[in-house]
């Protein structure tokens, strides 16, 4: 077994699969001779070529737009947009046709593809590169929205998201991506869709994030144990369709939860999972649901960035609140 | 063709002309017989067309985009294409669509509010209908593009209208067509209104099929009112698309009779003049015009086939009609392959609700 990071483990993914089922081809911009601006793709145009490794023009909606044709006609693409900040344009294509085609056809014509980006706060990036907007992808119908949070997870879930037969969008915590390196199994193994993890056991109270906030959590988790707080971390993985079931076990068990995402507060992810909370487990609950967010506002350029992303302090200070009520 | 009707010295390809007087030199190899039927073709569309917008005035089908004027672009280029190429329409194609296999049925089933009428039998290769104007170019130049990898010797046809090739996705699909010399054909049917908005505030460009040269390939204009002239081009683009010379765009200069659908008032943007000038251009009287002439035409023949035409308008409104409402089920079984717990839920739940009101 070898050591990888994220970066390497996706990659290790993608090269497998693609040695697997010669329909899988990557595109985007600068994923093949590059290898993408992260080496995601790394290596992939020399040994599968330039038709499977594709350098496309710089445009982000014809770029998915052009992979759901792909898709359709028999091909497995996965489209790498550069930066969750440039996705915005190719959200037309998205909306408007990857996830419908399935039911405007009455499941005559599909398209299984994945769309690649990084995202997420945390590396010191100019504008329009440290966005979280999975919110208003799980607010469409009919696409699948898989984030992992380790190398181990990512290789296994970008596998399932090729494997998938209908549309995941694949977003990758790029704080994450060079941050920890663990064993990642070579060969095939998947992780699955639409399942969460529970990454710390605990009973006092359940934490729930997702991509690079899950390591936060387990630091806050770690530290307030010393306070004599058994805190209980699920890491989605999945953040659509939502993994109801561990999240309501978890929660009848505690009665006590804190949610924690990097991006806005308002419509954010958080909102729904207290809502499903308040529908499923609300007599379990001892205290309300608290979030630990960013704030309703751009992210800041990187001088303020820290004070903008969650963090095991401000994580800490939720979890006090909720223990106390 | 192609390369000889340069869009930017301002030329056009027009064969038959208004009189139904035909440039012998330039017709395309289409026997009689086959002329004969395309006609009839075009008049079952028109009345179809016609159909469809009375079935909406009466209240039994829904908001609809009619294509009267536009029966010989529509017609003519599909009649161009192989079993096995792909057409994308938008959402005034009905000729296109009927000419590529789709039954007359399953047309009205889908603007009568039923997304079954989009499931297109196995060996019809028409994507279903795209709304959203311009945006679906991109998936022609995607199964194009498979189908080139695949060495499939197809070729893809987008269909949309001089309002989308202001969108960005047009732009987008003609760069990426023209990078990876896709085999697609970019087929505009230019009927002058974008809903009320006019070419000319489109494009201050002097046509349309000149927007090709940009993306490093060829565009030509035709009159869209020409059966033979849209049959050649398209036949043409055809054989350079399938012979691995890449995409091309054509410009159907043509225009809408009708409303833009059934929702909107043309008096509101343009003048009886205007339409008085294209009449005398319709598509159907200038092919009648040259059978007329070529002594394959008559009052009888002509009569004899709008009463076919209308016997099989009649049995397919009346199949459409008697197509079993779909089951409320069917709302949440094609959002994935595999139903979601979630919407699992949600179905449980509704249906839980429709049995205790007794539904």
């Amino acid at each position: 077994m070898a050591k990888r990071n994220m970066v390497e483990a996706i990659n290790r993914g993608l090269m497998e699969e693609m040695e697997r089922d010669s329909s899988v081809m990557v595109l985007g911009e600068d994923v093949g001779k590059e290898g993408g601006v992260f080496r995601v793709t790394d290596g992939l145009q020399s040994k599968f070529g330039v038709e499977r490794a594709v350098d496309t023009p710089l445009a982000e909606s014809g770029i998915v737009g052009v992979a759901l044709g792909l898709a359709v006609k028999g091909f497995k693409p996965v489209a790498e947009l550069q930066f969750m900040g440039f996705l915005p344009p190719a959200l037309d294509q998205i909306i408007s046709h990857i996830s419908r085609m399935r039911n405007r056809s009455r499941g005559r014509y599909t398209c299984p593809m994945v769309v690649r980006m990084p995202y997420g706060g945390g590396i010191h990036a100019p504008e329009h590169h440290s966005e979280s907007i999975e919110a208003m992808l799980a607010h469409i119908p009919g696409i699948k929205v898989v984030i992992p949070s380790t190398p181990h997870d990512a290789k296994g879930l970008i596998v399932s998201a090729i494997r998938d037969p209908d549309p995941v969008l694949f977003l990758e915590p790029k704080r994450v991506y060079r941050a920890i390196k663990e064993e990642v199994p070579d060969g095939e193994y998947t992780v699955p869709i639409g399942e969460a993890k529970v990454v710390r056991e605990g009973d006092g109270v359940t934490v729930i994030c997702w991509g690079a906030m899950v390591r936060e959590a387990l630091h806050a988790a770690e530290a307030i144990q010393e306070e004599g707080v058994n805190a209980e971390v699920i890491d989605l993985r999945t953040v659509s369709p939502l993994d109801d079931e561990t999240i309501v076990t978890s929660v009848k068990k505690t009665g006590r939860a804190v949610i924690v995402h990097e991006a806005v507060r308002t419509c954010g992810l958080g909102a729904e999972i207290i809502a499903r909370i308040n529908e499923k487990a609300l007599l379990s609950l001892e205290a309300p649901v608290e979030r630990v967010t960013g704030f309703d506002t751009v992210f800041p350029l990187y001088k303020l960035e820290h004070y903008y992303l969650p963090s095991p302090e401000t994580i800490m200070r939720r979890i006090k609140k909720v223990m106390a009520f | 063709m192609i390369e000889k009707y340069d869009p930017l010295k301002g030329k056009m390809l027009r064969i038959l002309g208004p009189d139904g007087r035909c440039d012998e030199k330039l017709k395309p190899d289409l026997a009689d017989d086959a002329v004969q039927t395309l006609y009839q073709q075009m008049v079952l569309i028109r009345h179809a067309d016609q159909r469809a917008l009375s079935l909406q005035r009466q209240g039994r089908l829904g908001t609809y985009a009619p294509c009267q004027g536009q029966e010989a672009a529509q017609v003519g280029s599909a009649y161009a294409l192989g079993q096995n190429d792909w057409v994308f329409p938008s959402f005034r194609e009905m000729g296109v669509c009927y000419m590529k296999g789709v039954p007359l049925r399953d047309i009205y089933v889908y603007w009568m509010g039923d997304e079954r009428g989009q499931r297109v039998p196995e060996d019809v290769h028409v994507f279903p209908i795209s709304i959203p104007v311009g945006s679906h170019p991109l998936h022609a130049v995607g199964v194009a593009w498979a189908a080139k990898l695949q060495g499939d010797k197809i070729c893809t046809v987008a269909y949309f209208g001089d309002g989308g090739t202001s969108e960005g996705d047009f732009h987008e699909a003609m760069n990426f067509a023209g990078v990876f010399q896709t085999p697609t054909i970019f087929f505009c049917q230019n009927n002058q209104y974008a809903i009320s908005v006019p070419r000319k505030i489109q494009t201050a460009a002097k046509t349309l099929a000149q927007k090709a040269i940009a993306y490093g390939f060829g565009g030509i204009q035709v009159d869209g009112n020409d059966l033979f002239a849209v049959y050649a081009a398209t036949a043409e683009a055809r054989e350079k698309a399938i012979s691995g010379e890449g995409p091309t765009l054509i410009e159907a200069v043509t225009y809408r009779f009708g409303p833009h659908t059934t929702a909107d008032d043309p008096t509101k943007y343009r003048n009886d003049e205007e339409l008085e000038e294209w009449k005398p251009l319709d598509p159907l009287l200038r092919l009648q015009k040259y059978l007329q002439g070529k002594k394959l035409w008559s009052e009888e023949w002509e009569a004899q086939i709008k009463e076919e035409a209308e016997k099989s308008i009649d049995q397919a409104v009346q199949e459409a009609e008697s197509v079993s409402a779909p089951k409320p089920e069917e709302i949440f079984q094609y959002a994935f392959a595999e139903m979601t717990p979630n919407l699992k839920e949600q179905m449980d739940d509704f249906l839980a609700f429709l049995q205790e009101k007794g539904d």
